[in-house]
């Protein structure tokens, strides 16, 4: 693992630093150390920082930048016509990477002499055959564009990556002797340490607005990429669902319609649970309950919000299912054909959410001061009048924040979906029909077999694109509606 | 109220008789309290219903059906053995021969035939073959085979295959049932306690009895390892930043408003994230806890920063002037004062947003965790990070989704254990909290 070792290098050479010029300053200073600007561990600490950091930073980004360079090499190598019509450059290049892995393979395993494997030519040797028996992945016949642009691409990476390790080096040595030249008494080290890690902490700060970043431009790429193969008004406003399944070909219909029909009949469904059940033991819990009984069912409840999702989903999809059916499936009412229903997902979805909306409404009614309470008792209200005329009254905005959040909760689930709601989409009103949800397509068309780039996949990311835009709306909408309610108080 | 006024002006009652208005208003206050009590009971409803069908579906994966035979193997027999052409064959001719020399010891006299031994056991002459060439010195001593029944037998036996649902598949037979509660009469097939499933791999298709979490357990565990090592600095970093040093200007805000908001994106997004950005972006290897620990670092983030941020705000402000009074700068009063007294909250919420992290599904579904068979451990430290894995709820999902009715027993038993290790991590959590809360 060469890439541990020069990173244990750089630390290394970071820590010599911190040594030399700690042992510098205070040869420099003589016997008093008063004469220091700092405390001789910042001397040391700033060398090490302007060894390490500089170094590492160089060597991330050149990891990241390798990659893009060579595939863009490596690309232009490959003629048009060794891509077949079935193909694509992007499946090539990924059988030129699993040929340069199986290269690898062969030489480590003593297979294959370095020289043989980059002077190899395809009309000499089975090339195929050699790599297969080194025990390499290979999923078709290699010919000559592909094992030259394969043997490419290893003398490229090799070559890329002997570069990467001098120039780092060469970084963390440089960083290191700057520190050490500018190592003196009145260097004011505590000051630039101290600026150094002010700055790590503002990219530590910074990294969530990568993510948000990151999150928003792989939607967004994938995105557009999908609409370029698929027209976007069919997949707004389609109302058939029903993807090809080979992988490749123009019969797919990907209308959304029928999957946020799926997705809001579902989360309605757990909203007419978890609402009720959840405002109610809010409404207990905070008015009427005494100190012991609150001690002991609030955390009980919130027991419920702690257990994983997959917990619910498999409660979903093995025991409240065949439980449903056994009282509204054929033999019973004769409703619902299997235990895989919107009924399904949604009750136990809605379970799932009771915590979330009785812990939420239950701060809010808490925040609801006591003066508006006494003002209704002194009007001789009983106490059940004061929470309906009253509290609810004001704590209604905050309410409506919380049931927003758990049905963006709601819209999001994935599990329970995925083992509980069923395969088919339909737009359908019977609650005991099976239904699919954005999310659990999301699942099941980006964990097939199918290529990346067919609108097969591709549809998988604005799928996502369309949920995340739903639940950043209702969030942002519930965010301010809470803050809007609580500044009125305040 | 003007009409509230004309409807209370002829009160004719006295105080203490309760009129029918009273009576009515304090049925309503009654009715309206027993709602918010059934609410609440039915909520801890759910909660019982749930326990208890995890325990009771979930605990029968603990155990396995296995039949003790004791074998001994005379050089004779080995020799004739291995001068046929059907070798394992041979040895389980000689097996049989030795089971049903048991049975007979017992007093028990069954037919059968060595179709439904293989039914029953899989193939045994290959185990026992297996055993005698790598242990050649115990040939002529007794030995016993403790082999597991197939995952029908075993389902006979913890009641999930009854006598009424047998179909006579290649799989068993309903004639194979009276062999098995002959040998189980006779102490043969007894029940035990199922290591496997804690310490096996997964297995494949058709094989549910064979299958254990202990692999995944692994992989989850290296997931964790990248969480905590990731998660914990960067998370404590960006909340000494913003709580400490933070100016009041637009990028702040920008950065409190991405928190806030990622804490609430459906977790799936996360995993669209992972795909794009780790595995088609990146390249790093699909199915690697490498990649579900970046992922999984990312969604716990926000958790990390509100909890550590709560607890940087809960050190009281004189702390912080008394330190800046003695010279201290501000970096030296938050990293030796501020950020030590503020540690146990932050530790409390490190490991609750472990315990999320861990229990998360659908993010691993994106990046690979499933479909991946996990069938040995890792070989190193590094292989542990980058080869493919399955995590504890991705391995559950997995066997939920498979068609065997026995791999759901074994999916409620990997929930069993999932639940254990995070009732763990926050019962620690609780206790971190309870011994070192500090109010100022």
């Amino acid at each position: 693992m060469p890439l541990l070792w020069l990173f244990l290098i750089v630390l290394a050479i970071a820590a010599t630093a911190f040594v030399l010029s700690r042992s510098r300053v205070l040869a420099m200073s003589g016997q008093d150390r008063r004469t220091l600007h700092s405390l001789p561990n910042y001397y040391g600490s700033n060398a090490a920082m302007k060894s390490a950091i500089p170094a590492l930073l160089v060597l991330v980004i050149w990891l990241l930048a390798q990659p893009f360079y060579v595939n863009n090499a490596v690309s232009g190598m490959i003629p048009d016509s060794a891509i077949a019509d079935s193909s694509s450059r992007g499946l090539v290049l990924a059988e030129v990477r699993r040929a340069a892995d199986g290269l690898d393979l062969a030489v480590a395993r003593g297979e294959m002499s370095e020289d043989e494997a980059r002077n190899l030519r395809t009309d000499f040797t089975d090339v195929t055959t050699r790599l297969e028996n080194a025990g390499a992945i290979v999923t078709s016949q290699i010919t000559q564009p592909i094992l030259r642009a394969a043997q490419r691409f290893r003398v490229m990476n090799t070559i890329g990556s002997q570069i990467m390790a001098v120039v780092v080096l060469l970084i963390a040595l440089a960083g290191a002797f700057w520190a050490f030249r500018e190592t003196d008494p009145v260097f004011r080290a505590r000051n630039t340490v101290e600026q150094g890690i002010r700055a790590l902490l503002i990219a530590a700060a910074s990294i969530a607005i990568l993510t948000t970043l990151g999150i928003v431009l792989s939607l967004v790429f994938n995105t557009i990429e999908f609409f370029r193969l698929y027209p976007a008004s069919e997949f707004f406003f389609g109302t058939n669902w029903a993807p090809s399944f080979s992988g490749r070909g123009g019969a797919s219909d990907l209308g959304i319609l029928p999957l946020l029909w799926g997705t809001f009949y579902i989360s309605i469904v757990a909203l007419i649970v978890a609402v009720p059940i959840g405002l109610f033991a809010a409404i207990y819990l905070s008015e009427y309950a005494s100190p012991r009984v609150r001690a002991f069912a609030k955390p009980m409840l919130e027991v419920l919000a702690g257990i994983p999702t997959i917990v619910y989903g498999l409660f979903a999809l093995l025991t409240v299912g065949p439980l449903l059916v056994e009282v509204f499936g054929d033999d019973g009412l004769g409703w619902m054909q299997s235990g895989t229903a919107v009924m399904t997902a949604g009750l136990v979805m809605g379970i799932m959410l009771i915590p979330f909306v009785s812990s939420l409404s239950d701060d809010i009614i808490n925040a609801v001061p006591q003066s508006m309470r006494d003002g209704s008792y002194g009007l001789g209200a009983t106490q059940s009048e004061t929470i309906r005329q009253v509290v609810l009254p004001a704590a209604l905005p905050g309410i409506v924040g919380a049931i927003l959040l758990a049905a963006s909760r709601a819209i999001g689930e994935t599990m329970i979906v995925v083992l509980g709601a069923g395969a088919a989409a339909r737009l359908s009103l019977n609650p005991f029909e099976a239904m699919t949800t954005v999310t659990a397509k999301i699942v099941s068309q980006l964990t097939g077999d199918s290529d990346f780039a067919s609108p097969e996949a591709l549809v998988a990311f604005a799928l996502g694109m369309t949920l995340f835009v739903i639940t950043l709306g209702l969030n942002i909408f519930a965010l301010y509606i809470v803050r809007k309610y609580r500044e009125q108080y305040e | 109220m003007t009409d509230a006024s004309m409807d209370s002006a002829p009160v004719k009652g006295r105080l203490t008789t309760v009129d029918a208005r009273t009576r009515k208003r304090n049925a309503a206050e009654k009715r309206f309290k027993a709602y918010g009590l059934v609410a609440i009971l039915i909520g801890l409803f759910f909660l019982v219903v749930l326990a208890v069908s995890i325990l009771r579906s979930g605990l029968p994966a603990f155990t396995q059906a296995e039949v003790q035979v004791e074998f001994t193997l005379t050089q004779e027999e080995f020799d004739a053995a291995e001068s046929q052409m059907l070798k394992t064959r041979a040895y389980e001719d000689l097996f049989i021969a030795a089971l049903q020399g048991q049975l007979e010891e017992r007093g028990l006299e069954v037919a059968f035939d060595p179709a439904a031994i293989e039914r029953l056991l899989g193939k045994t002459g290959g185990t026992i073959r297996e055993f005698f060439l790598e242990n050649p010195d115990r040939i002529g001593t007794p030995v016993t085979f403790d082999l597991a029944a197939s995952s029908r037998v075993d389902g006979y036996f913890k009641g999930r295959v009854t006598r009424d649902t047998v179909v006579d598949s290649r799989f068993l037979m309903v004639s194979d049932l009276d062999l098995v509660d002959a040998l189980a009469d006779a102490g043969i097939i007894t029940s035990s306690f199922n290591w496997n499933f804690i310490t096996g791999s997964d297995s494949g298709v058709d094989n549910p009895g064979g299958a254990g979490i202990g692999v995944s357990v692994i992989g989850s565990f290296f997931m964790m390892l990248v969480v905590l090592a990731l998660s914990l600095p960067i998370g404590v970093a960006a909340s000494i930043y913003l709580e400490e040093f933070a100016p009041q200007n637009w990028f702040t805000d920008l950065i409190e408003v991405n928190i806030s908001n990622l804490a609430a994106v459906p977790s799936i997004v996360f995993g669209i994230l992972g795909l794009a950005v780790f595995i088609q972006f990146m390249h790093l290897p699909q199915s690697a806890p490498l990649v579900g620990g970046l992922v999984l670092t990312l969604m716990t983030l926000p958790t990390i920063i509100i909890s550590t941020r709560a607890s940087l705000k809960s050190v009281p402000p004189s702390i912080r002037e008394a330190a800046l009074g003695v010279g201290a700068s501000k970096m030296q009063t938050v990293f030796h004062h501020v950020l030590p007294l503020a540690a146990p909250g932050i530790l409390t919420g490190t490991i609750i947003g472990l315990a999320q992290a861990l229990g998360e599904t659908a993010p691993l579904l994106l990046i690979g965790m499933v479909g991946f068979i996990a069938r040995a451990y890792p070989e190193g430290v590094v292989s542990g990070f980058i080869d493919p894995n399955s995590a504890m709820p991705a391995q559950i999902y997995t066997w939920a989704a498979r068609a065997d009715a026995g791999f759901y027993e074994k999916a409620w038993g990997g929930i069993i254990i999932l639940l254990i290790f995070l009732l763990t991590m926050n019962i620690i959590a609780i206790i971190l909290r309870r011994r070192f809360e500090r109010r100022w």
